[in-house]
């Protein structure tokens, strides 16, 4: 044990034993004030600036340089299909540079065709996910929340579900004729599952200390269900929805695609039928944006609904 | 008559398996009115399973419980649970989850208000009355728990462990703290906890359990006044004495647990 008059320094800042250095046991601990005074509000702000995260043009730049690589895929793509046009015209059709979907899209919203498309189809998705959320968010809480009623129709859902949506088109076609109707069927097909399975899986799988909590705060069957279930199980019926939208929207797509008066799977068939390979890659280029878009706004509608949630 | 007596309750728990498992034999327990009523005992000796059938979330397989000679048969806001995962409901404000059990007993909105208030205060969030429980630290959703049940003016505090999840600091902070609060607002407490010396702080009286199967071995009584000392030369023994008892019945369990797994006992 060193005997040294230095005083002994532990790795605390600031904090020294008594200076005969290892006989500490019978002396106080002694905490010395830092060597440093504390920074004025100036120096901080000072500090803060030169580790803040860029603004201005400079955070533009940081946001958008990942896409670097989608940029040279694009350039690539156009230089290939401009030279392959300049080979042969065939393959100018099989392939346009990316410009042309935006000459393509010009082209239709002058001739007022490309709005009312899009509008069809968001109504149609809109419409049918609604009605399949209606139905869907009621049934599947109640039937995770009451196990006598889930037994009785769960096996309904289990056989009809592994069914392909799209297997419905020629029964509904009979039932409902070639239109609106129909396509809303198979959509409402597609989302009403997901919908139903996760609101179930939401309202099933309830905190038990919370259900408990409830109890022994007097909550009954009714007051129980509305004030802890449902707000318990809201996430589960959000990512029913986010899903449902989705399946529902590539529903629509292939729905349109067979059989349908308008909208963006419509007007991608008409486009194939008259060779206008543009017009094919602007509806698809829509369709995902579209599909993108959908997803952003519900994602932002849950955020909004259920503020105390924390998304893991 | 006891507040609440607890009579020659045993539970049975049907495991995974389907095996039966014996959890609570022959509990007897006599809970005079305001009395601060510790639970001690290794895990798994039935405390919180104790608890549970007390609080009404299950029922005794034997026996009857009574509060005020009532037989238990839900829960309700007169036996208010304090969870040691405090059990506050995210969706709601701490004001909200405050108000919630009142909010079930039907009382006026304005008297409402008062009381959430005046509880808020008494665990001193005051000034986070309108966060929501993920805002908050541990310590402080823990009090938040208890201003919960104690808002609803139950006639038994039920308390599971309440300050298990605290580091210790907090804990003994806590402890004070419900002290100064019971000795405030009179009421009889049921204290679940695996801390003696927490017990001993606090108690009344301390039912000492033992496990396989869970049963009430003893009930000491702890008579000095409080503020307790720790040092003091009474709550020392009690101390030792209690934490000896428990840790033979530990080393029995074991010792029984490795016998009943030897290939010589299987035969």
């Amino acid at each position: 044990m060193s005997n040294s008059a230095r005083p002994v320094t532990s790795v605390a800042h600031g904090l020294q034993l008594g200076a005969d250095g290892g006989k500490a046991s019978n002396h106080p601990l002694t905490v010395n004030p830092p060597t440093r005074s504390i920074p004025s509000p100036a120096e901080v702000a000072r500090l803060a600036a030169s580790i803040a995260p860029p603004s201005g043009w400079r955070l533009i730049v940081a946001k958008i340089s990942h896409l670097w690589l989608v940029a040279l895929l694009l350039l690539i793509w156009e230089f290939a299909s401009i030279v392959a046009v300049r080979s042969s015209p065939q393959i100018g059709v099989m392939l346009p540079p990316p410009t042309a979907i935006y000459s393509a899209a010009k082209e239709l919203l002058a001739r007022g065709e490309l709005v009312p498309n899009i509008v069809a189809s968001l109504t149609r998705v809109l419409t049918a996910v609604g009605v399949a959320a209606a139905i869907g968010v009621p049934l599947g809480l109640i039937m995770g929340w009451t196990p006598r009623f889930r037994v009785a129709i769960d096996p309904l859902i289990e056989f009809i579900r592994p069914i392909p949506p799209l297997a419905w088109i020629p029964l509904s076609i009979l039932w409902f004729g070639i239109g609106n109707v129909q396509v809303d069927f198979i959509i409402f097909l597609a989302a009403f599952f997901p919908i139903v399975l996760s609101s179930m899986a939401g309202a099933r799988d309830v905190d038990v200390y919370l259900l408990r909590a409830g109890l022994s705060m007097g909550a009954r069957r009714g007051d129980l269900f509305r004030t802890v279930v449902f707000p318990a199980a809201l996430p589960m019926v959000f990512t029913g929805l986010r899903v449902g939208l989705g399946i529902g929207w590539m529903a629509l797509v292939a729905g349109e695609l067979v059989a349908a008066p308008s909208g963006l799977g419509y007007m991608i068939n008409n486009a194939r039928t008259l060779f206008r390979s543009d017009i094919i890659l602007l509806g698809m280029v829509l369709i995902g944006v579209l599909g993108l878009v959908l997803d952003i706004v519900i994602r932002q509608i849950s955020r909004y609904l259920m503020p105390w949630y924390n998304r893991q | 008559m006891a507040h609440l007596e607890v009579e020659h309750v045993s539970k049975i728990h049907i495991t995974r398996k389907g095996d039966p498992f014996l959890a609570l034999h022959d509990v007897n327990i006599q809970v005079g009115k305001n009395e601060f009523f510790s639970i001690v005992g290794p895990s798994g000796c039935g405390k919180t399973t104790l608890l549970n059938l007390i609080a009404g979330f299950e029922k005794p397989s034997l026996g009857e419980i009574r509060v005020d000679g009532e037989l238990i048969t839900e829960p309700g806001w007169e036996r208010a649970v304090v969870f040691q995962e405090y059990a506050l409901f995210p969706w709601y404000t701490i004001f909200e989850n405050v108000c919630y059990g009142l909010k079930r007993k039907r009382v006026p909105k304005a008297e409402q208000k008062e009381l959430a208030e005046h509880y808020i205060q008494l665990v001193g969030l005051a000034r986070f009355k309108t966060r929501f429980p993920r805002e908050l630290s541990g310590g402080m959703r823990q009090r938040v728990s208890i201003a919960r049940a104690l808002a609803v003016n139950p006639s038994i505090l039920l308390m599971d462990e309440p300050f298990g999840s605290l580091d210790i600091q907090t804990r003994e902070y806590m402890q004070d703290e419900l002290l100064k609060i019971w000795q405030c607002e009179p009421k009889t407490v049921i204290f679940v906890t695996h801390s003696i010396d927490e017990a001993i702080k606090l108690s009344d009286k301390i039912a000492i359990m033992a496990s396989s199967p869970g049963r009430v071995a003893e009930i000491k009584v702890v008579e000095t006044e409080r503020p307790r000392d720790p040092t003091d030369s009474t709550m020392v023994r009690l101390a030792v004495e209690v934490k000896e008892w428990l840790r033979t019945q530990i080393s029995m369990a074991e010792q029984a647990a490795v016998e009943a797994a030897s290939p010589v006992a299987r035969g």
